[in-house]
């Protein structure tokens, strides 16, 4: 009696509270990383939507499918709903809620209670965020970073919007806390920090950039909104403000926000190349200590941001040296997964695709980054769509296929049941080539001199922008055929039994599938290392003797 | 188990004493940034204050905050903590400071 | 089955360290939210040097003044309700904590009278008299309004938090074995006095 009450998943447990409130209203870090998933994949979908008809506008010069406002509302709706409503928690916030307690041994985070707070002020942020929209005045047109003076001019509905982002950043600072103190305080008895699996040390990195940096644009925006209410002289040129100076404060958190977004994406890599290589991961501590390098080093290069807004060259030279730094931890990274897969027994399931997928991706983009940070080259790219195109290698092709690779990755633990592994490579190579065929021609014609942001263009940059447009639709088929891969594997009436499919040697591969309310009947006592695969020292010896 | 029971609790014995005695410096400190800054020192003028108000919050967070009798991770996330806030003045004032 | 009861045990078991530790986590996002409006005021400083003092002669140094003294003497009042209750003295913390609300009660009278002269001589966001001066000394109100609020509003709730904290000495909620509430509203308290430390001599005293 008592082993079958221990193992009733978090699916089906009865609690306090029933129907809709077991849910909205649990504590169960695992049913919280659900909710913020099924939250963040909704705003997952408006946003491609909305970069859909981005892209369709642009298939030819001239207005095509919408006038010039609806197209500025759209691009800053695309980036709020993307960065603040997919990418930063999509992470963190769903797999982290869901694993870190399981990865180092503990039956909840720290604040449960907490953790549910957080959520309901995402949703209270992201309920801002669409309310602005349908008000009347229309939704904000100044792009996400909410530039001055223009945020304090539109006659849209900024307000709202800037204060949706500001409930997002609490909501982000609150997961960033549980996080580091669940870490902290509740690893199981010998789980040391160098025994954490690195999507835990990942997040703990995370987690500190979440703490500090994200009160600086809480403050920013909320200057912003006073200024805009009282029309007290903050940042307005008119009162003798300085809009560089607002755009220091934004890109003090912007840029660190961009880690954010990065490094658990990173750690989720770091997770699956070893289990997929079966073969020890290269070099723990130094990928360990490189996610708290480029934390460090992520605070740093802000005004890289800048280059063209007229800074002190010395200031110029600094930031563009430090941004050059940062590319060592990302690379130490890089080197370290290559070094892992090199003679592991490769097995190409689907999450190892995404996560290989990533590299690539996240290589380009990356060194796409180090162009634009050297300071010449800068002033050519700046504001063309070869920024455009940098980020989206890094943000979607980096943190969203790593968010994908999590799902492919854990789907069989969190739900019990298993997707056609076909159909997931199918779609992921529908879904490489759609990326790749809507995002570089944007390298090309920024180089060429296409403006970001613009809603027309000159006859010469058409045959960029129709493959990219043709890009984004390939790129949608490949989404369909994920997602619908997955629905059908949710829907299926048959289980999946094996608690370890990928034969992975972290905690989370020793609870049932879809684990029980406090995870662990008995808590573990941990005496190895996290990717400690048996055979790792014959395989390296072997071919080599 | 026997070690988190030991960590309930901040220091061992509290005392009124101590905590009186750090007021009494912190009001003196105020006495004496109040008094200099009718004085013109020219540059340092600013220094000088921001000195004091440091001095002042030192004592703050380590005796009334308890700080000095917390275990090291909590010195070093007051230290994290700061070198985030000086990293941002300096790299701020790398724009500001020059030309 | 006893085993998982002693785990299951040792989950509830408290973890009073792991609290304090959330609440400095949550006072460095405080701490970095005033950061970042410092930093604003040190650019603008340094732009509106000569602005910035002329505007400060508006400021009335003796009530920054005397407010300095009733904010540091209510963290006393605080923390001596902190040592109190854990002598296990319940009186004696609630008169403390009583001591420390009126002496927040006190400052934010202050505050009000200081604004509200303020207010009187035409100085406010907006006012016609205060367009007229020069952009610097529009951006020194600008942030003194924002700064001085913002941190009104923390010492707002900071008598809120500890006016909870005295029901809870009341009810025995808050006792000389477990008395990590009071502490983290204390540790709350001790902050909103260290950025007055800072605000006070950056616009009290730059005359």
């Amino acid at each position: 009696m008592h082993d079958k009450e221990q193992s009733v998943s978090y699916l089906d447990y009865k609690g306090k509270h029933s129907g809709i409130f077991a849910w909205i209203l649990s504590t169960d870090h695992k049913r919280i990383g659900l909710l913020y998933l099924m939250a963040s994949l909704l705003f997952f979908a408006v946003g491609v939507t909305f970069g859909f008809l981005m892209r369709l506008e642009l298939i030819a010069p001239g207005r095509t499918i919408m006038d010039a406002q609806t197209y500025n509302s759209l691009f800053t709706l695309h980036g709020i709903i993307m960065i603040f409503l997919f990418v930063i928690p999509g992470l963190p916030a769903v797999f982290g809620n869901f694993f870190l307690p399981i990865l180092i041994g503990a039956k909840d985070v720290a604040f449960p209670r907490l953790n549910l707070l957080s959520w309901w002020l995402y949703v209270l942020g992201a309920l801002l965020a669409v309310i602005s929209v349908f008000l009347p005045g229309g939704p904000a047109d100044t792009g996400w970073t909410f530039y001055i003076p223009y945020s304090i001019r539109s006659t849209t509905n900024v307000m709202p919007a800037l204060i949706a982002a500001f409930i997002l950043g609490f909501s982000s600072i609150l997961t960033g806390l549980n996080f580091i103190v669940t870490i902290h305080r509740m690893r199981a008895p010998g789980m040391t920090f160098f025994k954490m699996p690195l999507f835990a040390w990942s997040l703990y990195a995370t987690a500190w950039v979440q703490i500090l940096a994200t009160p600086i644009i809480g403050i920013t925006l909320l200057l912003v909104t006073i200024e805009r209410m009282f029309g007290v002289g903050l940042f307005d040129p008119a009162l003798g403000g300085d809009p560089v100076l607002y755009q220091h404060l934004f890109w003090i958190y912007s840029h660190p926000a961009v880690y954010i977004m990065i490094l658990p994406a990173m750690g989720v890599v770091t997770e699956i190349i070893p289990v997929f290589s079966h073969r020890t991961i290269f070099g723990y501590k130094f990928i360990a200590f490189s996610s708290c390098a480029i934390a460090l080093f992520g605070s740093m290069v802000w005004a890289h941001h800048m280059f063209t807004v007229g800074m002190s060259e010395t200031a110029q030279v600094i930031f563009s040296l430090l941004t050059f730094l940062v590319a060592i931890p990302s690379a130490i990274k890089v080197f370290n997964w290559v070094a892992t897969l090199y003679k592991g027994s490769i097995s190409t399931d689907a999450p190892l695709l995404y996560a290989l997928g990533f590299i690539f991706l996240f290589s380009i983009g990356g060194f796409t980054g180090l162009i634009q940070g050297a300071l010449s080259v800068n002033m050519h790219i700046h504001d063309t769509s070869f920024i455009v195109a940098h980020f989206h290698y890094v943000m979607f092709g980096g943190t969203g296929f790593g968010i994908f690779a999590a799902m492919h990755y854990w789907f069989p633990k969190m739900f019990g049941k298993m997707y056609n592994m076909k159909t997931a490579k199918v779609g992921f190579w529908t879904l490489f080539v759609g990326f790749n065929t809507l995002y570089f021609p944007m390298f090309v014609m920024g180089w060429l001199g296409m403006p970001r942001r613009y809603f027309d263009y000159l006859p010469e940059f058409q045959i960029y922008h129709f493959i990219s447009t043709i890009g984004s639709w390939i790129l949608i088929v490949g989404l369909i055929i994920m997602f619908t891969n997955f629905i059908k594997a949710l829907r299926s009436k048959t289980s999946y039994t094996n608690i370890n499919p990928w034969s992975g040697e972290t905690l989370e591969w020793t609870v049932p599938n879809k684990p029980p309310l406090e995870n662990f009947e008995v808590i573990p006592t941990i005496t190895a290392g996290p990717y400690e695969y048996k055979d790792n020292d014959e395989i390296l010896t072997k071919e080599d003797n | 188990m026997n070690e988190d029971h030991l960590q309930h609790t901040i220091e061992h014995k509290p005392t009124y004493g101590i905590y009186i005695l750090v007021w009494l410096v912190l009001l003196m400190l105020t006495g004496v940034t109040v008094a200099v800054a009718g004085i013109n020192f020219g540059n340092i003028t600013v220094a000088t204050a921001l000195t004091i108000a440091i001095v002042k919050s030192y004592l703050v967070l380590t005796f009334f905050m308890h700080l000095k009798a917390e275990t090291a991770t909590f010195k070093l996330f007051v230290g994290v903590a700061l070198l985030f806030l000086l990293i941002s003045i300096a790299l701020l004032f790398s724009d500001y400071s020059f030309l | 089955m006893s085993v998982v009861a002693e785990h299951i045990s040792e989950h509830v078991h408290r973890d009073d360290l792991g609290s304090r530790m959330g609440i400095w986590l949550f006072l460095f996002t405080e701490l970095v939210l005033f950061g970042g409006m410092f930093l604003v005021y040190a650019v603008y400083r340094f732009t509106y040097q000569q602005e910035f003092h002329v505007a400060a002669k508006e400021l009335n140094t003796l009530i920054g003044t005397l407010n300095t003294l009733i904010l540091l003497t209510s963290s006393l009042t605080m923390v001596l309700a902190i040592v109190a209750i854990r002598k296990d003295n319940k009186f004696l913390s609630i008169f403390f904590q009583v001591i420390t609300i009126f002496l927040a009660f006190g400052f934010m009278v202050n505050k009000y009278f200081e604004w509200m002269a303020k207010i009187h001589h035409g100085i406010y966001p907006g006012s016609e008299t205060l367009l007229a001066k020069g952009n610097g000394e529009i951006l020194f109100f600008g942030l003194y309004y924002v700064m001085t609020g913002l941190h009104g509003l923390h010492v707002l709730i900071g008598m809120v938090l500890i006016g909870v904290m005295t029901r809870f000495t009341m009810k025995g909620t808050v006792n000389s074995d477990k008395y990590i509430h009071l502490e983290a509203a204390g540790l709350y308290w001790h902050l909103v006095d260290i950025i007055w430390i800072f605000l006070f001599p950056l616009f009290y005293l730059i005359t």
